[in-house]
């Protein structure tokens, strides 16, 4: 972080923060922003499908296990069947949702983010 | 005495007790060493309850894993994939999924939100003392629970090593941990316990690197051939490949697994313990990366427990397994003793022993910090209380739960590790979650709504346990093993998929009815706030 005290340690607020917490009307004024709209707009279009995606993914996979113990028996080849297949693709599915999350955040969130806060900020220092 | 018999065999076959202590107290007082000398000061309670939030991404996200991959991970999922084969690994991948919903909808705006506990992001949004208190009671019965379900963990492990197969010496020795885990969270505070927590992890994912790399070796580096191989030794035979031994008995079990599966995924999110980590970084990216970081350390960790569960199923065989103290539960070091004899055994079961110890000082300090800064500074003194005050009664406070969690252990020593952690986590996602989410994404949500949620989740995850199997009615497996006591109506042994729906479903009530409008200033407040970050508490290193 950039604004951190000389003497090191903890730096629980900077001022400029500090008196954005103070006045409610900093929030609004950011809330009412182009930006923050986007940011809001943005952050739902991926976040609910993800998670709907992944819930649903999940208990496909449990439902099956239980009430389709024969599916997950087929074998596949060897003695890999459907079921470890089942399996591995949440382990594989739960990385690749993780990273790709990561990715998206840093493009498509957080230059938006610095955008606010550093326009926030600007307008308080002056 | 059968029973006693039994275990002193047992423990006569399993390694040299001796090596077993040597190696156990060179772990011991490694994480000591660790504790003291990272603990700093600790007086501030920036420091004492969020490590001077000083830790970086990867490392804080290495230290959540630690905390998360507790003894009931490490010998409990692997013993009942040793056991009922697919079923365990139907566990442990409820444990990893649910990290998805923490990383994306928990982790940066509860960082940007809150201070030190769960109960500060609620009083942002709510501003109401008694929410506060809710909070701080399901914080501090969660973590109890969890506390308890190590320490019964730790009994077991310690008679199958060390040789002590009497009671008393067990108890002596689960009090010897509590004394111990009490010790690292009053000197090293919440820096030396993360530091703990890292260099545990580090060693845990190495130990069961080695261990699932041994394994496949003997199976000529081929995962179909070792399930081959395991599925040929188990009596079951291929049935252990597929669902269904532990789960699909009837269709209460199924239900069973259904909860279950209902409280792994969506328990993660609302682990105190867990969540108390977000606030050990700088920031909220900060925190994403540790999540992160997370996902992938429990991924491969459950990858390798898969590969030890079959792999003591082969090697070592279940009967072998059931006949050990501690049951399932001494499948990893039985299989280690198996393959690399004395030496692999003592490091292995010093590693679980040094989990135990690290998960139980995390959940200590997170039980502390939400007394000491939710219900003393909070609620009682209403805020104003000086800081080093409050980290004086965080410390005392520790103590006190550090007790309790021995008195648990001591009763609960019977019951197996892996399920009592499940219940943990039903009792976390009914009590915590729904009014954490209402919080930070539903404009209207009041503290009437949250206060309908907290109590209504905690009382009634808690009250069907009670109710349950768990505790009365199967002589055997129940709690209280009289056959005469009966008084579980409800068919489940975990109330997930009951209390989790009608937490979201009070949440939502007591709001509606509440004839308070909604604080619409606050919500925008903390919309702002948790989503871009601006106000949120930073700190960092110079």
């Amino acid at each position: 972080m950039a604004r951190t005290t000389p003497g090191g340690g903890t730096v629980s607020s900077t001022a400029a923060t500090q008196s954005a917490r103070g006045s409610a009307s900093g929030y609004e004024a950011v809330r009412a922003s182009r930006d923050f709209w986007t940011l809001r707009r943005r952050f739902g279009s991926f976040i609910v499908p993800a998670c709907a995606l992944f819930i649903s993914w999940y208990f496909l996979f449990v439902i099956l296990a239980v009430f389709a113990p024969g599916f997950m028996r087929t074998s596949v080849f060897g003695a890999v069947n459907v079921g470890l297949c089942f399996g591995a693709g949440q382990f594989i599915s739960t990385f690749a949702i993780a990273v790709s999350y990561r990715r998206w955040a840093r493009r498509r969130l957080d230059p938006l983010t610095d955008r606010l806060r550093n326009r926030l900020e600007d307008g308080r220092r002056q | 005495m059968t029973g006693t018999a039994i275990v002193s065999q047992a423990s006569a076959t399993i390694g040299t007790p001796a090596v077993n202590f040597i190696i156990f107290a060179f772990f011991v007082l490694l994480t000591l060493v660790i504790a003291v000398s990272a603990a700093g000061t600790n007086r501030s309670t920036t420091d004492y309850y969020a490590g001077g939030r000083a830790f970086t991404g990867w490392q804080n996200g290495i230290a959540i894993g630690g905390d998360y991959l507790s003894a009931a991970s490490f010998l409990g999922i692997a013993g009942i994939i040793a056991i009922y084969g697919y079923d365990g690994f139907l566990y442990s991948i409820g444990f990893l999924v649910g990290w998805l919903l923490v990383l994306m909808l928990i982790s940066e705006p509860f960082r940007n939100t809150g201070r030190y506990t769960m109960a500060d992001v609620l009083d942002l949004r709510l501003r109401a003392v008694p929410v506060r208190a809710a909070a701080a009671l399901s914080t501090m019965t969660v973590s109890l629970f969890y506390l308890i379900a190590q320490m019964a963990g730790a009994g077991a492990l310690v008679s199958l090593l060390l040789g002590v197969s009497n009671s008393a010496g067990q108890d002596v020795i689960v009090t010897v941990v509590g004394l111990l885990m009490i010790f690292y969270v009053l000197v090293g505070g919440m820096k030396g316990t993360t530091w703990v927590q890292i260099v545990k992890a580090t060693i845990l994912m190495a130990g069961a690197a080695v261990t699932t790399v041994w394994v496949l070796s003997r199976a000529g580096f081929s995962l179909p051939g070792l399930l081959h191989h395991a599925a040929a030794a188990s009596p079951a035979g291929k049935a252990v490949l597929a669902p269904g031994l532990e789960y699909g008995v009837s269709t209460a079990t199924k239900f069973d697994f259904i909860s279950l599966a209902l409280a792994l995924v969506l328990g993660t999110a609302g682990l105190p313990h867990v969540l108390m980590r977000l606030y050990t970084v700088p920031n909220a990216r900060e925190a994403r990366q540790s999540v992160v970081w997370t996902i992938w350390v429990v991924g491969l960790f459950y990858l390798c427990t898969l590969v030890l569960g079959f792999g003591a199923m082969w090697l070592v065989g279940g009967k072998q397994i059931l006949a050990a103290p501690g049951k399932g539960d001494s499948a990893v070091p039985l299989l280690a003793f198996k393959l690399g004899g004395t030496l692999l055994l003592g490091i292995v079961a010093a590693v679980a022993f040094a989990t135990i110890l690290a998960v139980m000082a995390g959940l200590t300090i997170t039980a502390s910090a939400s007394f000491a800064h939710d219900v003393y500074a909070g609620v009682l003194r209403q805020g104003d209380v000086d800081p080093a005050d409050e980290v004086r009664v965080a410390r005392i406070t520790a103590v006190v739960i550090g007790t309790v969690a021995v008195a648990g252990g001591i009763a609960a020593k019977q019951v197996d590790v892996a399920f009592l952690v499940g219940l943990a986590f039903a009792i976390a996602a009914s009590a915590n979650l729904p009014s954490l989410l209402f919080s930070l994404f539903w404009p209207r949500f009041t503290a009437r709504g949250a206060l309908w949620s907290i109590y209504g989740g905690l009382i009634t995850a808690v009250g069907l346990i009670i109710f349950s199997p768990v505790i009365s009615g199967q002589p055997g497996s129940s709690l209280i093993s009289d056959p005469h006591v009966n008084f579980a109506f409800f068919p489940l042994t975990n109330p997930a998929i009951v209390s989790i729906p009608l937490a979201f479903f009070l949440g939502w009530l007591g709001t509606v009815t509440d004839r308070n409008p909604p604080d619409a200033a606050r919500y925008a407040r903390m919309q702002v706030r948790a989503l871009t970050g601006i106000g949120a508490e930073r700190g960092g290193r110079s």
